[in-house]
């Protein structure tokens, strides 16, 4: 399908994606949580009438305007992406993928970006009551667009509701509902809103600590961390049930990526988690070298995450690339052989049909149709390519499980200070308080990485290598892009910081 | 129900629906229009902060409206959107650049510590208004002029031009559309704060704002001629009905527009009302030039997309390969995606109900001085 194929065009191109996509990630899970933030203060103001509620609303608010121009600003550019840079994806998926991005068009964009402007310039112009309905329509517009794309996401992990036009060459959708229902879709949409609802309220906790610990705004303070630490318990809490849940769903369409995310090279029943460890960068496939240099690992756990048994057999990164026909594991030694006899068969489709060989149409689409699961693999030239980054994905799943449980235990505590009206006397609490979002920044970032970095190679899991869903374009094209965005975004982000911590130092308007 | 309909209803439906949400596109470029005026017809900084604050109300739905027809693109004709954006790549980047610079222009252009300064964020969107708007016009210019394409048998696109999509600045025709589409975005945003701004004892900006707009159509009018002039009588890419094959057909636009009498209504419809919207800004006392100008504009646009996609005609043709060529038919989705989709399209006239409600009710007060002066949250 590709004439010649450029590892180092690809590699620009998924660092490209990468970058913008981190760049705007780091402003989305903050509209995502804060605008339902803004909506409980407002309903809080509207409630009791008062003032003080109000201006303490609409600081919140400022904050929230000034990070969602720049979310915008970084979130066109990932729409265009994926024709500009993945354009053999767009094609060969864009009967599944782009419908969800219309549909956040219609149904999600339209509502935040009308609402936005009551929101912040109708205070004077609309009632109370249709000022509070506007804010909600914001959060829930903005959670909406949250909905379609991760559907979209979802759908790159576990591709279903679809079958391949051999004669369009293209994945072609055959049940929407399967695509929008589908559990990969259901988790992963709960679990990134949850967190990010988290992540928002750790940013309201962190402004408000320092002022706290400045002295300044008390009141304002003490009010919007009672209310961030009961919406960011709730939010964690959750974060960590759907997590869960979101795991349970990697190893059931992704074992490599939960293979890799945990170290495991060996197959195993009863498989424990590495609570903690330093995983050997030399290991390979097949070799006999040590996995960690240092671990400590709660036998059982993982047999638990991942098939909810603790005596049930987790499939390691060697069973999938060798096989195991123990277990029935098809590795991806075999299914790189099969997947090649898919693309042949196609070829000689494609022949047939530009000869009028009605006969050798069917016999080579009966040959593609009996390999055509592998079809993926047939791209890939050494079995080693289906391992995803293990150091990588290993590192960012532990740092997010580990700060999202550390994230729970300072929410209970936050809310216990509030309860117990003790939040100014607690200076540790406090400190925590100021980092935390930082904190919160690197776990949300960390979760991408699992997310992206695992399912490697694929772009669409087993169908659709990387190498393959690309442009035609030459690596010194899309490397100059890649600088003319990393310089532009590193600006926006610069003065995006410098006017945040001018508002956050300014503080709330003084009546 | 609309799942029976045949695929080239479906596809007929929907490349209106993406020539809907072009159209309408275009109207709402009154903001990058206002964005390039900014000069020219704000003096004291009293009066720039009431164009950006008037701007500032309604520049995300310009920006949401153009995410709509890439995604509409995208979902409807994937073949359009991997062809056109791989392919025609530092056009459509540059597009980009300007948008991305002018999402941020309005938050931060008078906040403290904005780390560039007003002039700079003013500048984005003057770059926004003027390079992105001639750009998108040289795009949809190749809609008519082709573009430098060769599809192989998987679909996968190979540009034969090393300018990538930048080539289209250099043919005549999308220039002219580009410059037109420039005048028309000023012309618009001039009308648009004609209507939105309260000029009470500001005669001279009112004066300078309504004189906008015919200044701005007499300019592009000579690129507007010159395009239809070309319209007219150049040669057009059309489909053999039977053999599906592409052709060069002379006149072949014209042909278009005398098959399809409800377009060239439109079209003619299109450009008057724009025209006495202008007038009635320029002659009266009038507020409500936009609202003739506006849907003016949203017919004209969909005339000439109808144009390019209509009447076996391909809408993204190639120079460099006519059998390559993107018809609605070969660039479409699935039938099955399509009539999904179209589910979901039910749900526009909701959206647009609400986009109007707010509108009115935001702007049921014109924007004063005063407004942009007190108001904490004022761009």
């Amino acid at each position: 399908m590709i004439d010649h194929f450029d590892p180092v065009m690809v590699d620009w191109a998924r660092a490209q994606f990468a970058l913008t996509a981190m760049y705007h990630w780091i402003f989305v899970p903050l509209t995502l949580g804060l605008s339902f933030l803004c909506a409980f203060f407002e309903t809080i103001y509207v409630r009791t009438g008062n003032e003080d509620w109000k201006r303490l609303t609409r600081f919140w608010m400022k904050l929230f305007g000034i990070n969602f121009a720049i979310g915008v600003a970084t979130g066109i550019i990932l729409e265009f992406e994926f024709g500009t840079n993945w354009s053999n994806y767009s094609w060969m998926v864009g009967d599944i993928f782009g419908a969800p991005l219309a549909i956040e068009g219609i149904v999600a964009f339209f509502l935040e970006a009308t609402f936005f402007a009551v929101m912040f310039f109708g205070w004077d112009r609309v009632s109370k009551r249709f000022h509070l309905v506007s804010t909600w329509m914001v959060a829930i517009g903005s959670n909406l667009s949250a909905l379609w794309i991760l559907v979209a996401n979802a759908w790159m992990q576990h591709p279903t509701g679809m079958k391949f036009n051999p004669d369009a060459a293209r994945f072609e959708m055959q049940n929407v509902m399967e695509v929008i229902l589908s559990p990969v879709a259901i988790s992963k949409f709960t679990h990134t809103t949850s967190s990010s609802f988290l992540l928002a309220s750790l940013f309201v906790i962190s402004v408000s600590c320092w002022y706290l610990l400045k002295k300044r705004h008390i009141l304002l303070a003490k009010r919007s961390i009672t209310v961030a630490a009961t919406f960011g318990l709730i939010a964690a809490i959750f974060t960590a049930a759907t997590g869960d849940e979101a795991a349970f769903a990697v190893a059931k369409h992704q074992p490599m990526k939960l293979a890799a995310f945990e170290g495991l090279w060996h197959g195993e029943k009863g498989a424990g988690i590495v609570a903690a460890g330093i995983p050997n960068p030399d290991k390979k496939p097949g070799d006999s070298e040590q996995a960690f240099s240092f671990e400590v690992r709660i036998p059982g756990l993982l047999s638990i995450l991942a098939k909810r048994s603790a005596s049930a057999y987790v499939p390691g990164i060697n069973d999938l690339v060798f096989g195991n026909p123990e277990h029935g594991i098809v590795g991806a030694e075999q299914r790189i052989e099969l997947g090649k006899k898919a693309i042949t068969a196609l070829a000689e489709y494609k022949k047939a049909q530009k000869n009028k060989d009605t006969a050798g149409m069917e016999t080579a689409l009966a040959t593609f149709d009996q390999y055509r699961e592998h079809l993926g693999y047939g791209y890939l030239s050494d079995p080693a390519e289906a391992v995803p980054p293990v150091a990588i994905s290993f590192y960012s799943f532990h740092i997010m499980v580990i700060l999202g449980t550390f994230f729970i235990f300072l929410c209970i505590a936050f809310l216990a200070g509030a309860l117990k009206g003790k939040l100014e006397n607690l200076t540790v609490l406090q400190l925590a308080g100021v980092t935390t979002f930082f904190l919160a920044l690197i776990a949300s970032q960390a979760g991408w990485v699992v997310a992206e970095v695992g399912r490697q190679p694929w772009t669409i899991q087993d169908l659709l290598p990387v190498s393959v869903a690309r442009s035609n374009l030459t690596a010194d094209t899309v490397k100059t892009t890649f600088f003319m965005f990393l310089g532009l975004f590193t600006l926006l982000l610069l003065a995006e910081i410098r006017i945040m911590t001018t508002q956050i130092g300014k503080g709330p308007e003084e009546d | 129900m609309i799942g029976n309909l045949d695929t080239a209803t479906l596809q007929h439906l929907w490349w209106l629906l993406c020539s809907v949400v072009g159209s309408l596109f275009l109207f709402l470029t009154f903001v990058q229009g206002g964005q390039t005026l900014l000069w020219q017809i704000a003096k004291t900084d009293i009066e720039k902060d009431m164009v950006i604050n008037s701007l500032g109300r309604k520049w995300e739905l310009t920006f949401t409206t153009l995410v709509l027809f890439g995604g509409a693109l995208f979902a409807a004709f994937p073949k359009f959107y991997a062809t056109s954006f791989g392919g025609a790549y530092w056009v459509w980047m540059v597009i980009l650049f300007t948008f991305i610079i002018q999402a941020v222009s309005y938050e931060y252009r008078k906040k403290p510590g904005n780390l560039l300064g007003a002039r700079i964020y003013e500048l984005f969107l003057f770059i926004n208004g003027s390079l992105g708007i001639l750009l998108i016009g040289a795009a949809i210019g190749t809609f008519f002029t082709g573009s430098n394409f060769v599809l192989n048998d998987y679909n996968l696109v190979k540009w034969t031009s090393s300018l990538r999509g930048l080539e289209a600045a250099f043919n005549f025709f999308n220039v002219s559309l580009g410059i037109f589409l420039v005048f028309h975005a000023r012309t618009l945003g001039s009308l648009y704060l004609t209507n939105n701004l309260d000029f009470t004892g500001m005669p001279d900006f009112e004066k300078r704002v309504r004189t906008g707009a015919l200044v701005n159509l007499l300019c592009g009018l000579p690129f507007l001629l010159y395009v239809l002039g070309m319209l007219a009588f150049m040669k057009g890419y059309a489909i053999d009905q039977d053999t599906g094959r592409v052709f060069m057909e002379s006149g072949k636009y014209l042909h278009n527009l005398l098959a399809m009498p409800a377009v060239s209504a439109m079209l003619a419809g299109g450009l008057v009302l724009v025209i006495a919207g202008v007038v009635l800004n320029a002659f009266s006392r009038s507020r409500a030039g936009i609202w003739l100008a506006g849907p003016g504009t949203v017919l004209t646009g969909l005339a000439l997309l109808l144009t390019a996609g209509y009447n076996n005609t391909p809408f993204y043709p190639s120079k460099a390969d006519l059998q390559s060529s993107l018809t609605i038919f070969n660039a479409s989705s699935s039938h099955y995606t399509l009539s999904a989709m179209t589910y979901v399209a039910m749900v526009i006239p909701i959206v647009l109900a609400y986009i109007a409600w707010v509108w009115y009710l935001m702007d049921r007060g014109k924007l004063k001085a005063e407004d942009v002066t007190a108001q904490e949250d004022s761009y």
